[in-house]
């Protein structure tokens, strides 16, 4: 008994210990600086980048104001990218579900695995090579006398939204799969015996119980979509600006620090708001 | 075995919905049925197409990317030697020391990330610790936060600390590889933790236990019993690491400075000014490596579950 107490004693000593390292990184190399972000949002800007009291809400209102117009097109584009997604993503995590042989299934899953891992710059680049004025498409319609003057597909917000669902198509289809993979499609037998039609069976048997993989899902597409800063930069040109180039731009040159500042803490805040969605649906219900 | 679900299913939807009712279903089912066969057709068409050209025009005679005039290794022989058609010069050199700094980079902050991480993915599952929940949550936010947000905070904690220091000892301080390696070490922490964790909570904790009562001590038992069944783990996830912070732009772009630039910095440079043949080949090896890195990791997957040892 006394030797039981010892050892859970030791055990948390050691607990302790053992994520003290991990902790303290993060606390100091993730959480603080987030915080110092927090203040510097609510500070005036001063000579040569710095920053300086007095405490004010400027900054915020410009964000609210000035900068709205470009909050909105990240959160409307980040939307529109995770449902564009969910409609393409599900039926092929679905496919690959349903693949009979086992070699079938890991080869299909294969084939959505590796994009994820390539370097996400070169899988943007591949469409700037698609969509550049001397690009493939418009290169291939004037050849065959469809147009004559080149389209301009980079630059626009459709060459973002394109490249933001080509990145992040991946991290839709793996979480359905993951929660497709684990569910019974008997179910889907005893519905339809219960006198369901496939659509029913679908919206009140599958989707319900996939639901979790599906949150997960939008979580993934959404969060990296609205705070995406490569996809933009290389495709999007100034008409697809969005909120991560904004700040870029706020930190780099222009350097007005709590405007940038004030900027990521209210990406944060829509965020936090998905997170909170998520926290809310997206839970396995044991 | 789906389709003799679906048919059995669907006689008995027929013997209690109408005659129009059942024809509506059955549309709606051959509809459904087409649909799931195209969109992911359509699906895997629109992933692999882009990849698929640049890897053939990185082959391709000719500067442009409109038509295809025959099979070169010209831009591959370009990369390495230094020369880029007539005009530019490609920076073989720059690119070069550009993958000796990813190359160091990534192995120091893979190293530091991989330790620590195990070690918080241990405590988490098998100590008792207090407030495990908060601990929880902090580590789950380097990977919901969008990177971003990371590299610009972390680039204004480094620029105040530096300023601080300069104003109270006169010495000079600059982001460089320390500042890169600390920002990598903070997101590779969180992805080694949730991939030891998960092969730690399907391990069978009884032969922690077992070894504890044949008189094994606890780090005996850590080296010949836990560590040596979470090795897939940990080797996925310093793998998991080692892609991610070879990957990293945004991350490195705000926290490096002159002369330590990476290969992402360094592409994301030559992308950002021109399409050209060199960085189609550049990025066709890139390609092969993360294949290579992909079918290894998945090779270990394999070879490891399904183990009698195992939980579940």
């Amino acid at each position: 008994m006394a030797a039981g107490v010892t050892a859970r004693d030791e055990q948390k000593t050691g607990g302790i210990l053992l994520a003290l390292p991990a902790v303290l990184w993060l606390g100091l190399f993730f959480l603080l600086p987030l915080l110092i972000v927090l203040v510097f949002s609510f500070l005036t800007r001063s000579q040569g980048g710095q920053v300086s009291l007095p405490f004010t809400l400027a900054q915020y209102e410009r964000v609210f104001d000035t900068f709205w117009v470009v909050m909105q097109r990240s959160i409307n584009i980040a939307l529109l990218t995770t449902v564009i997604c969910l409609i393409a993503g599900y039926p092929l995590a679905y496919f690959i579900v349903r693949r009979r042989s086992n070699f079938g299934k890991q080869f299909a899953l294969f084939l959505v695995i590796l994009p994820f891992w390539t370097n996400f710059l070169v899988r943007t680049y591949a469409w700037r090579v698609l969509l550049g004025r001397e690009g493939l498409i418009n290169s291939t319609l004037i050849n065959n006398g469809i147009i004559t003057e080149p389209l301009e597909l980079l630059g626009t917000e459709f060459a973002v939204l394109l490249g933001l669902v080509y990145g992040f198509l991946p991290f839709m289809v793996l979480p359905i799969y993951a929660s497709l993979s684990r569910f019974d499609f008997r179910f889907i037998e005893a519905a339809q015996d219960l006198g369901a039609n496939d659509v029913k069976a679908f919206l009140r048997v599958m989707l319900p119980m996939t639901l979790p993989g599906v949150v997960a899902g939008c979580m993934l597409v959404f969060i990296p979509a609205i705070g995406t800063f490569v996809t933009s930069d290389l495709l999007g040109g100034t008409q697809g600006l969005m909120i991560g180039n904004l700040i870029y731009s706020q930190y780099n040159r222009s350097g007005n620090l709590p405007l940038g500042a004030a900027l990521s803490v209210v990406m944060m805040g829509v965020v936090m708001i998905a997170l909170l969605i998520y926290a809310r649906f997206g839970e396995a219900k044991e | 075995m789906g389709n003799q679900v679906i048919s059995r299913a669907g006689v008995g939807t027929a013997v209690q919905t109408t005659a129009q009712g059942f024809r509506a279903d059955m549309a709606v089912r051959s509809i459904g049925k087409v649909g799931l066969l195209v969109t992911p057709i359509f699906s895997y068409f629109f992933l692999w197409a882009p990849i698929a050209l640049l890897v053939l025009f990185s082959f391709n005679d000719s500067r442009g990317v409109d038509t295809w005039r025959g099979f070169t290794l010209r831009w591959y022989e370009n990369i390495f030697a230094g020369t880029m058609g007539g005009e530019a010069r490609f920076a073989t050199d720059l690119m070069l020391s550009a993958l000796g700094n990813t190359l160091f980079v990534s192995s120091i902050a893979t190293v530091i990330a991989t330790i620590l991480g195990t070690m918080i993915a241990l405590s988490l599952v098998r100590g008792n610790i207090p407030g495990k929940k908060v601990i929880d949550s902090i580590l789950y936010l380097p990977v919901v936060i969008p990177e971003i947000t990371q590299g610009v905070s972390l680039a204004i904690f480094f620029k105040l600390i530096f300023d601080f220091v300069e104003s109270s000892t006169g010495v000079n301080g600059t982001p460089g590889f320390g500042s890169i390696i600390i920002g990598h070490v903070v997101f590779n922490i969180s992805y080694v933790a949730i991939v030891v964790r998960a092969r730690l909570a399907n391990m069978n904790p009884r032969l922690e236990e077992a070894a504890n009562d044949l008189g094994a001590n606890q780090w005996q038992t850590f080296m010949r019993i836990t560590f040596p069944l979470i090795l897939p783990g940990v080797i996925a996830g310093a793998l998991l690491a080692l892609t991610l912070s070879m990957d990293d732009l945004v991350v490195t772009f705000f926290n490096s400075g002159v002369g330590n630039t990476t290969l992402p910095v360094f592409v994301h440079g030559l992308i950002k000014t021109s399409v050209t043949p060199e960085v189609n080949a550049l990025s066709t090896l890139m390609l092969l490596f993360s294949t290579v890195i992909v079918g290894f990791s998945l090779f270990l997957q394999n070879r490891y579950t399904d183990r009698p040892y195992n939980n579940r």
